[in-house]
């Protein structure tokens, strides 16, 4: 898969809200939601993405598909700059999204079908015949019936109105697909329904997804990649494998011991467990992010702000444990 | 877990919610009780009745839900269905007490949240507002708020998620209740502060005797958190046992359903998950006979006829399934 050219490669990018503002309303104050993140998307990958309220997760889903513009860095879609496409209508063709909420994001005054075929209707995909022929074959590819698509979004459930997304999103046959926390709003029952079909849907049609969720069995499911974010940051980046059974990072370590698992014989297993609360991305620590809650830290993580570096084959971590020494002092005397 | 007599008993519980379209029933005929010190989990998806099932235990919506006569819930003798507005604020918040899923709307957000403990003791409790105010900073210290003193005068809005919760904690704490009801307490965040809560509450538990009914959807808290489990599904407790039995041999298809729809955290990931087929009928059009039918596929002609009754199995559960999950996982009587 890795041979492959890079089907989106996100390069430093950051995104700094003001909120207040100074005196003579200059703008001093900054939450930064995003700051410093890179990664790459292969085509016909999962690359999933992890973290508690407030990491940025979302802030870079919406960069990744133009609805929002970075303050800083650059995103490229095979090979080209997000900002050198032409308009957004362009990058729509091949990038799409899925959202949590599909009580907001699915307009209660269309019908189905009109909603389905809303994006082929403004790229002028085909003849309405087409359209209607299409709209058929994307309401079966998800799972509802063709008569379904002369109703209104109220009339379906949860788990039916997520796959009214799913189709809305599949009608252009994008290459990305954004998901962001796709599950998180359903019943257990339900999220294992839509997991699959998103899975299946990749199968067909070999498409990749950037699959945003706090659920982190859900994470692990349907990904290949994942990337913890804490603060703004990416704490690890690794092959779904080595990140859950190699865990490096010991946020992803904590993390991962904090997921309540299903089985009562696991209860009293060793539990990593974090003091205080997520300090605040207008003002976050100094040093590494994570150096206030974390279990092992030391003097120097209070100073330096660790990079991202290779830990493993299949593994980059931002963690001062894993630098060497050297490195370590040279940058104490900076 | 010790193995007291109950103080709260449910039996025959029959909420129904009348609608335009003719009556929910939103809870079916439920009887179950809660021990002294246990913590009994209510589990089941949206719709399933279970928090219906503690808002008839508070008396609260009282309106809104019509109690069929041959329900009652005795409560250290009293039947809470039964008492007058009056005599149920003597319990309510005294004896019972609950916490909710949302702590930013049940905390008022005027007021700091010292003054909030204090006012629910001084509520119940013949002391003085210093005393209670004395009493709040305790509570704090013991759900575990750092800096307890300066976070008094802190309004709800200055809190972060986790620290309201705790302070709906420490109010819910504030007269000693005998049970608490905790509805979906950490579905609102995040794991490692869920890890936290969950820690408090099994704390309080072991240190005060408390009683916790938890209602949760999450089957990984079920399995961290309780001695007992009961599993809901469409207004009726599908099955019953201790959260081992549970756990290790679910008798019914559908809490097998649900165990099996989590992806798992460890070893390698399925390629498909076994999802529970198809969605929760509409309360208005419950199938005849199980109601688990439509989605089941163990179903034989009997589950579509009668409706089957919770029956002791040998593993230890009750399971209410005319073809119960055995040992090894086959179903059949």
């Amino acid at each position: 898969m890795t041979e492959n050219k890079p089907l989106m490669s996100i390069k430093g990018i950051k995104k700094h809200f003001p909120v207040g503002s100074g005196l003579f309303g200059k703008k001093n104050h900054f939450v930064k939601a995003v700051d410093g993140v890179s990664l790459t998307i292969y085509p016909g990958e999962t690359v999933g993405l992890v973290g508690e309220s407030g990491c940025g997760k979302s802030t870079i889903g919406r960069m990744v598909v133009g609805l929002t513009d970075p303050t800083d860095g650059d995103i490229y879609f095979e090979e080209k700059k997000l900002s050198e496409y032409k308009s957004k209508k362009e990058l729509g063709k091949n990038l799409q999204m899925i959202f949590q909420d599909s009580y907001s994001s699915l307009n209660p005054r269309m019908t189905v079908a009109d909603i389905i075929a809303e994006p082929l209707v403004l790229h002028n995909v085909g003849t309405n015949k087409e359209r209607s022929k299409r709209v058929d074959e994307l309401l079966e590819r998800v799972g509802l019936a063709s008569y379904h698509g002369s109703r209104y979004p109220i009339e379906f459930s949860g788990g039916q109105r997520q796959r009214i997304g799913i189709a809305r999103a599949l009608a252009l046959q994008p290459k990305l697909i954004v998901c962001d926390e796709p599950v998180s709003a359903l019943d257990v029952s339900i999220q294992a329904q839509i997991l699959n079909l998103l899975k299946e849907i990749q199968k067909d049609m070999g498409l990749s997804y950037l699959f945003i969720a706090h659920g982190i069995q859900a994470v692990k499911h349907i990904s290949d990649k994942v990337a913890v974010m804490y603060l703004g940051r990416i704490a690890e980046f690794a092959e779904k494998e080595e990140l859950f059974e190699n865990p490096h990072h010991p946020y992803t370590k904590a993390l991962l011991s904090a997921v309540p698992i299903a089985d009562p014989k696991l209860r009293d297993r060793e539990r990593i467990i974090l003091k205080g609360d997520l300090p605040s991305p207008a003002n976050p620590p100094t040093g590494c992010r994570f150096h206030t809650r974390c279990p092992v830290a030391m003097e120097s993580c209070k100073a330096i702000d660790p990079r991202l570096i290779q830990t493993s084959q299949d593994s980059m971590t931002a963690c001062l444990l894993y630098e060497d020494e050297r490195t370590v002092a040279d940058k104490m005397i900076m | 877990m010790n193995t007291e007599t109950p103080f709260l008993e449910v039996n025959h519980l029959k909420a129904y919610i009348p609608s335009a379209k003719g009556e929910i029933k939103a809870v079916n005929d439920i009887s179950f009780s809660i021990k002294k010190g246990e913590i009994l989990a209510l589990v089941g998806e949206s719709g399933s009745g279970k928090s219906v099932s503690s808002l008839s235990i508070m008396g609260l919506n009282a309106s809104a839900i019509k109690y069929r006569p041959d329900s009652s819930i005795l409560f250290e003798g009293k039947d809470l269905l039964k008492l007058k507005e009056k005599e149920l604020r003597k319990i309510r918040g005294n004896d019972i007490a609950m916490i909710f899923q949302d702590p930013m709307s049940s905390l008022n957000p005027v007021h700091p949240i010292g003054r909030q403990i204090a006012e629910s003791i001084v509520l119940h409790k013949k002391v003085s507002y210093k005393e209670a105010k004395k009493t709040a900073l305790d509570l704090l210290n013991k759900v575990g708020i750092p800096d307890a003193e300066r976070r008094l005068n802190d309004y709800p809005h200055q809190l972060s998620g986790g620290m309201r919760q705790r302070a709906m904690i420490a109010i819910a704490l504030a007269c000693n209740p005998k049970l608490l009801i905790a509805d979906e307490p950490t579905t609102a965040l995040d794991v490692t502060i869920q890890s936290q809560i969950l820690n408090l509450l099994r704390d309080l538990q072991k240190e005060f005797g408390i009683s916790i009914l938890l209602i949760t959807h999450d089957l990984g808290v079920v399995a961290e958190t309780a001695d007992r489990v009961l599993v809901m599904y469409c207004g009726e407790i599908v099955e019953e046992g201790t959260v081992e039995e549970i756990f290790e041999h679910p008798g019914h298809p559908y809490t097998k359903g649900l165990m099996d729809s989590i992806p798992s955290l460890y070893g390698p990931s399925k390629e498909t998950l076994d999802a529970i087929p198809g969605v929760v009928p509409n309360p208005l059009e419950l199938p005849k006979g199980c109601n688990f039918v439509t989605r089941c596929a163990a179903a034989t002609d009997n589950c579509y006829e009668v409706s089957p009754t919770l029956i002791k199995q040998s593993t230890g559960n009750r399971v209410s399934c005319w073809n119960p999950l055995t040992k090894e996982g086959v179903a059949g009587r």
